[in-house]
């Protein structure tokens, strides 16, 4: 069905029709509008999930835990400061193996205060043990957060999923958005280590030195696996639904010398700046990475990259240039751009790419005398 | 099983929440009908004389085992074993230490809604409860949430090596109040009442039947239930590990430690107190029974007589207050 929805709006649509058991939620701009729909849908009748209005979003997270662990389906949403307060529990949540789907609009972290987009929130939560996926479009901000549910329970997953969305940059925009009818796209929820009366066990006992490690690499090795499961997810949707998606999004890379990376909303701002350039011939594409956890291939190999950071690691750099350096052995032009809802546009991209320096780092806006 | 049933009626409750149901009790109980069934199986790793782990022994058989019990980090985090083993012979659901309460209200919502009775048992310590869990535990009272929240209480951080908590007394000598506690112990309890809970009461772990029955009414009161325990703790109080139960039952004895139960609202001072509030014994003799108040200064002796004193009074005069209505 068509209509026209924001990106929170079609994220709430798709956890109604994912149908989680139990909710968890507390609300944080820009993500209440996720939470608020969803309120709406169990009051009117249109879910049948336990909404749980916890007091933090510390308990939204430690709730969905109690009740996956049970068995269950379980959604929560956040964003920036809410995120980084549940820190703890996201461990918790990928190291008892417990698929939560989580969406969190990525919001920069204070002081001062800011509600507008940055990634830094979502990135600082890299080793959390958690699939990590950024989305681009309202349509997108839908699809993917149904496939999150089904690649989060697949067997040879069982971690947590957090789906980013630009905060205010698509979280609040209105684009059109066809809802699909979801049919048994995603199969029922069964957790082989759910809690068990009948089967007494401790759930995250003391662990020794001789035992821990190698729970840490049960993470890893379905991290690994994650990337078939993902690619085998995103085939049935397409399959199913006629929409495809991949580990990344290109946009006319195949004959591209200069790749412009990044994330987000960004990434798909990048396709216009492409087709400017690609008029003043210079060859150039969009190579936004959609997941993050687990980390895609790139074909980068030969070419000039342009990477734009919304986030930093202080002492060190962008957390996207530095995943690529560390990754493919490049030397890329690293835009640090858009924290704190900076407005870039298609235009500052493409200057981006006419300006570029391979292996410096350039703070858009920022000059040496400010 | 013999004994006889109570009736709680909501008709005459000042509680405010009606949504919690109506239940009967059974009020009579003897030592001899406690089970025999064991859910703390032998070879815990809890320390010699430990009250915690007699308490818990008494909770799961007054739970019986359609019971999961969620731990937040806690000395019981240590006793109940290390993988692949475990001393328990119901579910324990480990979570972070903040988190207990919000844990098992997920798991709550979860059961309800299939239907599924299961006891959900939040075990924690005194830390885990009045102070850096008391956010989430707020949150699930206030909530309703379906579960019974037990927090046995020895005063201090146990597990890592007796550290002050809200919960420690006044004057009492901990790791990190080696000159004694300057502040006063967190009353928990007015604080989890003023969340009008249908059910909640206080217990001993020298009197094991008092909480085993109180157990057994906390888990048949739809919404949230809360236990208070005291759990004296041989090395951390400094007191030899034979005398666990002696110093409980001191406890009691001089006031420092009321028993009672609070039904939806209203207050009763339970049978081992009875005598304790009309005459307690001297303080002095929980004070000497122990190591942590030894050399205490007179003048903070003084504080807590005054302070026990003060509670008994407030204890006696609810529950006069609660015959009147």
């Amino acid at each position: 069905m068509r209509s026209v929805a924001t990106g929170n709006k079609a994220v709430a649509e798709a956890v109604r029709q994912a149908n989680p058991a139990v909710i968890a939620a507390y609300p944080i701009t820009p993500q209440t509008e996720i939470v608020e729909s969803i309120a709406g849908f169990v009051a009117d009748g249109t879910l049948a999930s336990q909404y749980i209005p916890v007091e933090s979003e510390h308990s939204a997270m430690a709730a969905c835990i109690g009740a996956s662990a049970t068995g269950v389906r379980t959604f929560t949403a956040t964003s920036s400061h809410g995120l980084l307060y549940m820190h703890e529990m996201l461990f918790w949540a990928s190291g008892a193996r417990l698929p939560v789907v989580m969406a969190n609009v990525n919001r920069a972290v204070g002081p001062g205060w800011n509600v507008w987009a940055e990634h830094t929130d979502a990135l600082a939560q890299r080793d959390t043990g958690w699939l990590q996926v950024f989305v681009a479009t309202v349509q997108e901000a839908y699809d993917t957060t149904l496939m999150a549910f089904r690649i989060a329970e697949h067997n040879d997953v069982l971690l947590p999923v957090m789906v980013n969305l630009d905060g205010f940059s698509l979280s609040h925009v209105m684009q059109s958005l066809d809802t699909v009818t979801l049919g048994d796209f995603i199969p029922p929820m069964v957790l082989p280590h759910r809690i068990d009366t009948a089967n007494p066990q401790g759930y995250g006992p003391l662990t020794g030195p001789e035992e821990f490690y190698k729970f840490r690499w049960e993470i890893e090795r379905s991290m690994r696996d994650a990337r078939s499961v993902i690619a085998g997810t995103e085939k049935a949707f397409a399959e199913t639904f006629g929409r495809k998606y991949g580990m990344t999004d290109e946009y006319r890379c195949e004959d591209a010398d200069v790749l412009v990376i990044a994330l987000g909303t960004f990434g798909k701002e990048a396709e216009v700046a492409v087709d400017i350039l690609r008029k003043e011939g210079i060859k150039v594409g969009s190579l936004r990475p959609r997941w993050f956890r687990p980390f895609p291939d790139l074909d980068v190999k030969g070419r000039d990259i342009v990477v734009i950071d919304r986030d930093y690691s202080f002492g060190f750099g962008g957390v996207l240039a530095d995943s690529l350096r560390a990754r493919y052995r490049v030397e890329p032009s690293s835009i640090i751009a858009g924290l704190g809802g900076q407005e870039v546009t298609y235009d500052d991209i493409a200057s981006f790419v006419r300006t570029r320096m391979p292996g410096t780092e350039t703070w858009f806006g920022v000059h040496d005398d400010v | 099983m013999a004994g006889t049933w109570g009736r709680i009626s909501t008709a005459v409750s000042p509680f405010p929440n009606p949504h919690y149901c109506v239940v009967y009790m059974r009020t009579g109980i003897s030592m001899a009908e406690i089970p025999k069934e064991e859910y703390v199986l032998k070879c815990t790793s809890g320390c010699a004389g430990c009250s915690s782990t007699l308490c818990l022994r008494y909770i799961l058989k007054a739970a019986g085992p359609e019971t999961v019990l969620v731990m937040p980090a806690c000395c019981t985090s240590v006793i109940q074993g290390a993988y692949p083993n475990t001393a328990m012979n119901v579910p324990v659901y480990n979570i972070a230490f903040a988190s207990a309460a919000a844990c098992a209200s997920g798991i709550s919502a979860s059961y309800r809604s299939l239907g599924k009775k299961t006891n959900i048992i939040v075990y924690a310590g005194d830390g885990g409860t009045v102070d850096i869990g008391l956010q989430a535990l707020s949150g699930a009272f206030e909530r309703g949430t379906d579960f019974l929240y037990i927090c046995y209480d020895n005063e201090a951080y146990g597990n890592t090596g007796m550290q002050r908590s809200g919960s420690t007394p006044l004057g009492a000598l901990t790791t990190t109040t080696p000159a004694g506690k300057i502040h006063a112990k967190k009353d928990i309890d007015s604080i989890v009442a003023a969340h009008s809970p249908p059910y909640m009461a206080s217990a001993c772990s020298a009197y094991p039947l008092d909480l085993f029955k109180k157990v057994r009414k906390a888990l048949e009161v739809r919404g949230p239930t809360f236990i208070h325990v005291l759990a004296p703790c041989p090395p951390g109080w400094r007191f030899p590990s034979d005398q666990t139960i002696e110093v409980g039952k001191l406890a009691v004895k001089t006031g420092m430690w009321i028993l009672w139960e609070r039904e939806y609202g209203k207050l009763k001072i339970s049978a081992p107190s009875r005598a304790a509030v009309k005459k307690p014994e001297p303080l002095a003799t929980y004070f000497s029974a122990q190591g942590r108040f030894k050399g205490i200064d007179p003048a903070v002796a003084e504080q807590l007589r005054n302070e026990v004193r003060r509670n008994i009074q407030r204890f006696v005069r609810e529950e006069e207050q609660s015959c009147d209505q």
